[in-house]
């Protein structure tokens, strides 16, 4: 059965108009959506639609996105990975990024918020770094503009890995390793004079090399990228019509922030958590730019994988993919300097399972993290 | 009939001059996260206005010592206005979406 439905936003209505007769081996219905927008056309909602073109994640220009004059190399991101599991980057040893940032946690900790050095609680969720190749500006407050800015952030901050610029330089410097390494990928040739090599382990060099593993963490095969490239098998039904409701400026209005392709406008929005209400509020994005909106905006989240990485938003509050729907169907709990693009929304009971079970098939499995887990080793 | 085509002259001109100057006053658009132009050269004492073009929201501001403002946040199809009143470079940026930004030269 090919079914049509046309939503119109200034009239708000619905239709539904039966085109044809049932195909048995048709196991998608064709949905069309009216995108937000004047004249902005409609979504063709059917496996491989060139309407759908704008959710296909591009390939990487891995070139473009180094920032200085070395290309990311597999011998740099093998430097990456050994710098980011390794507990040396931190004052007391004890704690590497990936403490935090656990590959079988996708990329985050499971925890609502960070615990940090000595176990110390920190303020917001761990970031996961899913896709974070794709992404313009990092972290929950958009602090940093690249991911080598962002790099050592955490490795100096006192709360996280409380180490300093002199310490790990010395440290990394007095180890055979990275000493061989650092010069084998900076210069592409062997180099055993230790004062000659010492000059390879920068800031700068360090940077690079986490930067450069963490642009491999990516989720560019889920179902629903598969069903966006033709595989009309990929998705059910059901899922298909959540991509409705994620799409529809009436009904879920996701994608006015987890815009495509990576499920982020790399924007900030304040979305009327609960803690906002909080008497000191974490005022997120207005510590870096102090305009009014920003008071308790935060930086969208890419979704891709989103079931791997609970609990949800930057304070963990939501343990569930429900809570999170049951948050925006509210239109936020702390009223107070929400953002514009927060509205009431009314879901039916369909809808809603619809909506969750379409973000679950943006997620891959974790069977399917193989890559992930070899970059544990 | 000189008289009246003085005065038919006169208001063609006014008119005209009218519209020119409308039409000259900058017009910054905000299309698909981006503004329509990356910098712009104006005068003491011109007027810019900021149009959304966006089916979201957006908001425009700067936090540079020659023009400090915040538009709010405004929706497709509203539009803002800006004066400024002091010589230098002004970093424009959308608060919402911070990959918007552009750059005004205010000169004397």
């Amino acid at each position: 059965m090919q079914l049509i439905i046309n939503v119109n936003l200034r009239r708000l209505a619905l239709a539904l108009v039966i085109l044809m007769p049932c195909a048995a081996e048709l196991k998608e219905a064709t949905l069309q959506i009216l995108r937000n927008g004047e004249n902005a056309g409609s979504y063709i909602l059917q496996a491989g639609d060139p309407s759908l073109a704008e959710w296909k994640l591009p390939p990487l220009n891995i070139a473009d996105q180094t920032s200085a004059d070395h290309t990311q190399s597999d011998a740099l991101i093998k430097l990456g990975r050994a710098l980011f599991f390794d507990p040396k980057l931190s004052s007391d040893n004890s704690r590497s990024c990936a403490s935090c940032h656990r590959p079988k946690l996708g990329w985050s900790d499971g925890r609502p918020t960070a615990v940090g050095l000595n176990g110390q609680p920190l303020d917001r969720a761990t970031p996961s770094l899913y896709n974070s190749a794709y992404g313009t500006i990092f972290t929950w407050d958009g602090r940093a503009s690249s991911l080598e800015e962002q790099a050592l952030g955490p490795v100096y901050d006192p709360s996280e890995m409380g180490s300093s610029a002199d310490e790990l330089l010395t440290k990394l410097r007095s180890d055979e390793y990275y000493r061989k390494a650092f010069a084998e990928v900076f210069t592409e040739q062997l180099i055993t004079d230790q004062f000659i090599t010492d000059q390879f382990i920068t800031e700068d060099s360090i940077s690079r090399a986490l930067a450069s593993f963490e642009r491999t963490l990516l989720v560019q095969n889920t179902r629903f990228d598969q069903w966006v490239a033709g595989d009309h098998n990929a998705l059910t039904l059901s899922e298909i019509r959540g991509f409705g409701v994620f799409l529809d400026s009436e009904r879920g209005s996701c994608a006015t922030c987890h815009a495509p392709p990576n499920f982020t406008d790399d924007g900030f929005h304040n979305i009327g958590l609960a803690s906002f209400s909080d008497p000191d509020p974490d005022l997120g994005r207005y510590n870096i730019r102090p305009v009014k909106l920003m008071r308790g905006a935060f930086k969208t989240p890419s979704l891709r994988n989103i079931t791997l990485t609970a609990p949800y938003f930057h304070d963990g509050s939501a343990e569930t993919l429900e809570d999170v729907v049951e948050h925006y169907q509210q239109g936020g709990v702390s009223k107070g300097n929400l953002s514009p693009e927060m509205k009431d929304i009314d879901l039916n009971t369909q809808d809603v399972d619809d909506l969750i079970a379409f973000l679950r098939a943006i997620s891959i499995t974790r069977d399917d993290e193989s890559i992930n887990m070899a970059s544990e080793q | 009939m000189n008289t009246a085509l003085k005065v038919l002259t006169t208001f063609t001109l006014w008119f005209s001059v009218g519209y020119v100057i409308a039409d000259q006053l900058p017009n910054v658009g905000q299309k698909d996260k981006k503004f329509s132009v990356e910098k712009l050269q104006v005068n003491v004492g011109d007027t810019v206005t900021f149009t959304n073009d966006d089916p979201f929201f957006h908001n425009v501001f700067s936090l540079s010592p020659a023009a400090t403002f915040d538009l709010g946040s405004y929706p497709q199809g509203e539009s803002r206005d800006i004066t400024f009143e002091e010589a230098g470079e002004v970093q424009v940026e959308c608060a919402i979406h911070p990959s918007m930004q552009m750059t005004i030269e205010v000169t004397e």
